[in-house]
């Protein structure tokens, strides 16, 4: 084997504005300030920054955001497919362009105004992928009701229940009630609540969506020879994938052979194969949680667990802190903010530095992935 | 065919269903809907069939293709019951139960579509309670709009 990105690079700043159902200034000027406030915390100037990096569904292109803060020349910029399956995407593009010498100070970011503005799937005037044809005349219009299809086969197959979906929206809304940060801080969530909340697509109910939400996040990639001049630890990209499986159609995936084992498990071969260990080894795990079902699907993708045993891995409280596996310490998706899972990253990045309001103690490495059901992409992180 | 994703009709709220925007692959799937005819895309030169529809054969590569006539009989493969908020027509009708069906011909190609008491009949027109993963089917035709006729589920067993 030839060159390896391992640990050639270090996310070396984050940045994020407040969270909340409904900001006044427009994504442009939210995705501005995440970005300074993440060059901030790295201790490095605008004008050192040289490439960019972002996902589709992002409005504000690089163009704008390098004439806003004062970039210098920008020797790089690519954007990730595929909505919330880039945010890791972005990272990994920058850690690439980095350590093959094609720029030098890489920022990735996610603006979002989900919260107040429109809603993608509400948009009936615009030409849709080809898949539309095929679904949404019979009134599959939603993500909920799109992933929805594949968690009531996950329970058919494999006897999850609705009790499995609630151990992961309880840990996720756990940990936000730690995080100050977070939309749902001060609303505990209990199995009462869950169980008679109203349906948004059955068998999911409304605390297995994520959260809509208006907010931006940032960071910031260096080589990691720049890791001694920087002013926090550095958080190394260990290793990077990205994932489209064989015959993946996107998020209506029904009709490959096998729907269940969806773009985690592509991922995940490559992330695990270029990495120094395995997934036992991970500390804590920041995994996209648009949906709940989505958590049991990944943990079986990413090897923390067989096939069809995602669902039983949720039990016992091994996804809260103290557990097998520590997840979503931020709230994320679900508690924290919806913000295209870029809080994720950022997060992973606050428990290798030690400073999460949910600390796993003497966290050293952590699994970061972007949206299952749509092609993907993953990082590990360590310390 | 049209290039949005336009309303069914202006004959008021309830009847604006989405209707399908085929591709070029697509198109012929719909034009044999029109004629109640249940066909899927198989290739001309190695005979597989495949689903959504494209250019050429994911297996060898063919560009040649014909459309094979399905007997129409399936089983559900998986089903959601959206509620709102949903797009108004959809509003209207909801809860209605929305399948995945596999067909008996071709278990490997699974349509998605409605699970109704009659062709014709609304979106809701079959409790939710009585649909199970595995229950039969068979296909049935629905002109959803003026030229436009999408292909609706049936419980073998009502």
């Amino acid at each position: 084997m030839g060159a390896t990105l391992k640990d050639a690079a270090v996310i070396a700043g984050t940045g994020r504005t407040a969270f909340a159902k409904r900001l006044p200034e427009s994504e442009r000027a939210l995705a501005c300030r995440a970005i300074v406030a993440a060059l901030d915390d790295a201790g490095i100037a605008p004008s050192e920054v040289d490439a960019f990096a972002s996902y589709t569904m992002e409005e504000t292109d690089e163009v704008e955001v390098a004439k806003a803060i004062g970039a210098g020349d920008v020797t790089f910029f690519a954007k990730a497919g595929y909505g919330g399956g880039g945010s890791c995407a972005t990272v990994a593009h920058l850690a690439a362009a980095i350590a093959t010498g094609q720029a030098s100070v890489g920022v990735a970011w996610r603006s979002r105004k989900r919260g107040s503005g429109p809603r993608p799937w509400r948009n009936t005037a615009v030409q849709l992928p080809t898949p539309a044809q095929w679904t949404r005349p019979f009134g599959l219009l939603r993500p909920a009701d799109e992933i929805g299809i594949l968690a009531r086969r996950y329970m058919h197959e494999y006897g999850a229940t609705r009790d499995h979906f609630f151990n992961v929206a309880l840990a996720c809304r756990n940990r936000a009630n730690q995080n100050p940060a977070a939309i749902m801080y001060d609303r505990p969530l209990t199995r009462e609540m869950y169980m008679t909340s109203r349906w948004i697509s059955e068998p999911l109910c409304l605390f297995d969506n994520c959260l809509e939400t208006d907010g931006a996040l940032a960071c910031v990639v260096v080589a990691a020879e720049r890791a001694r001049d920087l002013r926090h630890r550095p958080v190394y990209v260990h290793s990077v994938a990205q994932g489209l499986p064989a015959q993946h159609h996107g998020m209506v995936n029904y009709w490959t052979d096998d729907p269940l084992t969806g773009p985690a498990w592509t991922a995940a071969r490559q992330l695990w194969k270029q990495a120094d260990f395995g997934p036992e080894d991970v500390d804590v795990a920041q995994i996209y949680d648009a949906f709940t079902p989505l958590i049991p699907l990944s943990l079986e993708g990413y090897g923390f667990c067989g096939r069809g045993e995602g669902a039983a891995f949720t039990e016992g409280g091994a996804l809260e802190t103290g557990g097998r596996l520590p997840l979503n310490t931020s709230g994320g998706g679900l508690s924290e903010a919806y913000v295209h899972g870029f809080n994720l990253i950022t997060e992973g990045v606050r428990q290798l530095r030690g400073t999460s309001t949910a600390q796993v103690p003497d966290a050293a490495t952590c699994l970061v992935t972007a949206g299952e059901g749509v092609p993907t992409s993953a990082l590990l992180l360590r310390s | 065919m049209s290039t949005s994703m336009m309303p069914a009709t202006d004959n008021g709220p309830d009847e604006r269903l989405l209707l399908p925007v085929p591709d070029d692959d697509g198109a012929p799937f719909w034009a044999y809907a029109a004629r109640h005819e249940l066909r899927v895309q198989s290739c001309a030169a190695c005979g597989e069939l495949r689903f959504p529809p494209r250019p050429c054969c994911p297996h060898c590569q063919s560009f040649d293709h014909r459309w094979r006539r399905m007997s129409g009989r399936g089983r559900v493969w998986s089903y959601v019951v959206p509620h709102p908020p949903l797009l108004p027509a959809y509003a209207a009708q909801a809860p209605y139960t929305v399948v995945v069906v596999e067909l008996a011909d071709a278990p490997r190609i699974r349509l998605a579509g409605n699970l109704v008491a009659a062709p014709d009949a609304a979106l809701n027109s079959v409790d939710p309670g009585r649909v199970r993963i595995g229950a039969a089917v068979k296909v049935a035709f629905h002109e959803q709009a003026p030229g436009v006729t999408v292909p609706r589920w049936l419980l073998e067993r009502p």
